[in-house]
């Protein structure tokens, strides 16, 4: 790092160093001379600021946040506002107190209804997915037995196949089995997936000791008993892992309830929010823009809360593995 | 906001559906006669029983209310199983899965005769339909009748009318278009005023293109049975396409989808400064727009020839009985009652706008002042309106595909040098395939 340091800095294609002397008396004239006097050594947890990387860093930080910005601000505006006022700044009256309990009570308080129907799907739905990936995982890491290549050929290609591919035969097989316009039609696919199950495969065989399951069998405990106690607790941080991708994943589905799903009372929050939009399309249907942005803004604030409570295991979990200790 | 992988694959099943219809419409043909007669409908409406009603027009909850009161061992269930395209798809979908289909169906005039064709919606002649021909005005009358059936009952209609801005026509000087030509000249002069001003906003939708052509005595569909012929080289069409190239050409209409955000503030900041469009317009600019009250104004739809006094419909929809409904009879009183009588009246007094005579000539009606367009009496022109509906158009009865392709072909008229006559003509030639490949014999 140093030397490196030095001849880039200096700048000198000999690459003799100059003399000291020279370098703290004038330090305007050598870029890297004031750097070295103030500031630690670079290392991989402090690295040299590079101004290139902070420009993108920077705008790329810009165009994630502008539109949540631009939704917090517009919650604020009733629908004159909205129409009237510049998106970006607020409008006169400033509400968001009052939109967020008009968006609640609006139409009989049926967004409530949708926020507990996605509270449903993603505690069944995503929560049953974790769980099945991580036994799934777990066996096929820590198991020998016949066809254990057919399954990882059927998982990773199943991990390529688009949902919305499978989205009309699963809703004709649905439709057979009289389950359409159910919950159990939102819940069921939602309880398959793929990725999550190829990434508790990958992680368990690497965070788990097969030696570690040996010492358990030669104690005495059973296979349950060593998963429960021995394994699970080493799987956490994939089983959050998975937990956030599903949870995120089930959150924000639209396609599948959208093509299973009629009455709605059976609403999530996604399909809800777009009811709200088509009715502004509609003859005699009212323009309810207002009330869609906030239900927006609510709707993504539970999924960020999860987000941040659980990135550092999430965090954890990559980093397993990829450093040799 | 639509996704196109959404879309396409929803085209998918609608087209996979509308096959499957298509088949057993050979096959099965004609009525199975079990039709029923009043006396059972009296008897059904006695007995109860739980209607499922498929539907997003909003003053049907009010009538849902006064019907269970009415008759309270009947159970109405009123779904918004989606709006306009996104329902007829579902609708089709539950129709070939033959499980999920509602009793009676909000179905729109251009959408009907895929559902008629496909015979998939009942008949409702037999049910005393029939003898409520004088009820209606006679352009939704119109629209729900094929050849000596009543597949639907008119629920609302929309003769068409021109709504303006009049606080901008009269900002800028610039008077208030009685004909076409006009219309174009103060769509020029209300450009060159502020530039930031457009006489109205069009990026391609087929059903405002249709409604201009009708009213401009254009004829381009023509069908009877499975026969179809597309034209779209009529005069009534020329005319149209030669003034709205015109608009085009010197980018006079705002480049912007109707029912948008960005839609509803241009109504409501001026920079639209005109709507041709259907009568039921009003509860949309009231609630919607409800900052520019006191700025519109509504006038006759400018006429192709000065003096003329022709119109069209746009928009308006009808409750139909799908034929796999479980309660025939309970579904017709239903859909009876919302459309006629009480039903009808009390959807008036919500603001839908009526297809039923009676409510059309009420004095209350022709009367009522809006005060959105600062007290005038528009229903006047709206009824004058819908008098002058030429009754002898026709949509296509695959219309719901035809507009879903509408953007492919004529929308490129309006990001592209193509003519809007070339983008009918594509239009034309994908709606004549596709109905080839449906089994319908269609020509030019």
């Amino acid at each position: 790092m140093t030397t490196s340091l030095t001849t880039t800095a200096a700048g000198d294609p000999a690459g003799t160093p100059r003399p000291a002397p020279a370098r703290t008396s004038s330090p305007t004239t050598r870029a890297d001379a004031p750097r070295r006097g103030r500031r630690v050594p670079d290392t991989p947890l402090n690295p040299r600021p590079s101004l290139p990387l902070t420009l993108v860093t920077g705008l790329v930080l810009v165009y994630t946040l502008l539109p949540l910005v631009w939704l917090l601000i517009n919650a604020t505006k009733d629908q004159n506002g909205l129409l009237d006022s510049f998106g970006l700044w607020f409008a006169d009256d400033v509400g968001l107190w009052d939109n967020i309990t008009r968006t609640l009570a609006y139409d009989d308080g049926v967004f409530v209804r949708w926020l507990l129907n996605t509270l449903l799907y993603v505690a069944a739905g995503a929560g049953g997915a974790t769980v099945l990936a991580v036994l799934g995982g777990y066996a096929l890491a820590k198991y020998e037995f016949p066809g254990r290549k057919a399954v990882f050929a059927v998982v990773v290609g199943a991990v390529a196949v688009p949902g919305t591919a499978l989205a009309v035969p699963t809703f004709l097989m649905f439709s057979g089995m009289g389950l359409t316009n159910t919950p159990w039609a939102v819940i069921i696919p939602s309880l398959i997936s793929p990725f999550g199950l190829y990434l508790m495969w990958v992680f368990a065989a690497e965070a788990v000791p097969t030696e570690l399951l040996e010492a358990a069998r030669i104690d005495g405990s059973g296979e349950l008993r060593t998963f429960l106690t021995v394994a699970l607790p080493l799987l956490m941080p994939g089983t959050v892992t998975v937990l956030l991708f599903s949870m995120v994943a089930t959150w924000n589905n639209y396609f599948l309830p959208l093509i299973m799903i009629k009455d709605p009372d059976w609403y999530p929050l996604t399909l809800g929010l777009n009811a709200w939009n088509a009715q502004a399309q509609t003859a005699g249907g009212e323009a309810v823009f207002d009330l869609i942005i906030t239900g927006s803004l609510l709707t993504i604030v539970p999924i960020v809360a999860v987000f941040l409570l659980l990135q550092r295991y999430w965090q954890s979990g990559l980093a397993a593995g990829s450093v040799k200790e | 906001m639509r996704n196109h992988t959404t879309r396409r694959a929803f085209g998918a099943l609608a087209m996979a559906s509308a096959l499957a219809v298509t088949a057993t419409a050979c096959s099965s043909g004609g009525s199975d006669g079990t039709a029923a007669g009043p006396k059972d409908i009296a008897a059904a409406l006695e007995k109860g029983g739980k209607v499922t009603v498929w539907a997003w027009e909003p003053t049907l909850k009010k009538v849902v209310e006064d019907f269970e009161k009415k008759y309270p061992k009947v159970d109405v269930e009123l779904v918004n199983a989606g709006t306009g395209d996104k329902q007829y798809t579902a609708l089709q979908n539950a129709l070939a899965a033959g499980s999920g289909a509602p009793d009676v169906a909000q179905v729109e005039y251009y959408a009907l005769g895929q559902f008629t064709i496909g015979d998939s919606v009942e008949d409702l002649a037999p049910y005393g339909a029939a003898k409520l021909a004088k009820s209606f005005t006679p352009g939704p009358w119109n629209a729900v009748r094929r050849d000596d059936g009543v597949y639907a009952l008119p629920m609302d209609s929309g003769p068409m009318a021109f709504f303006y801005n009049k606080k901008v026509f009269d900002k800028h000087g610039v008077k208030v278009p009685t004909t076409w030509d006009e219309y174009v000249e103060a769509a020029r002069a209300l450009h060159k005023a502020d530039p930031k001003v457009f006489i109205t906003n069009d990026t391609g939708d087929a059903g405002a293109t249709t409604s201009l052509i009708w009213q401009a005595g254009g004829r381009p569909y023509h069908a009877r049975g499975t026969d179809v012929r597309i034209d779209f080289d009529d005069e009534g069409t020329r005319k149209y396409t030669a003034t709205w190239q015109k608009l085009l050409d010197e980018k006079l209409v705002a480049p912007i989808g109707s029912w948008s955000d960005a839609w509803y503030k241009g109504l409501a900041d001026g920079s639209i400064a005109t709507l041709s469009i259907g009568a039921w317009m009003p509860a949309n600019l009231t609630s919607g727009v409800a900052s520019a009250a006191g700025d519109w104004r509504v006038a006759p739809l400018p006429q192709w020839t000065k003096g003329d006094k022709a119109s069209a419909e746009n928009g308006g929809s009808s409750l139909a009985v799908p034929k796999a409904a479980k309660n025939k009879e309970l579904a017709y009183a239903f859909t009876e009652f919302a459309t006629t009588g009480a039903g009808a009246s009390s959807r008036v007094a919500a603001g839908a706008f009526p297809a039923t005579s009676a409510d059309l000539e009420s004095k209350a009606f022709l009367d009522a002042e809006f005060p959105y367009f600062g007290g005038q009496k528009a229903n006047r022109i709206f009824a004058e309106s819908a008098r002058n509906v030429s009754t002898d158009w026709s949509y296509l009865p695959y219309q719901v595909y035809a507009n879903s392709v509408f953007n492919d072909t004529v929308g490129k008229a309006y990001v592209s040098p193509v003519k809007l006559s070339e983008g009918l003509a594509a239009w034309q030639e994908a709606s004549i395939k596709y109905g080839a490949d449906q089994g319908f014999s269609v020509g030019e």
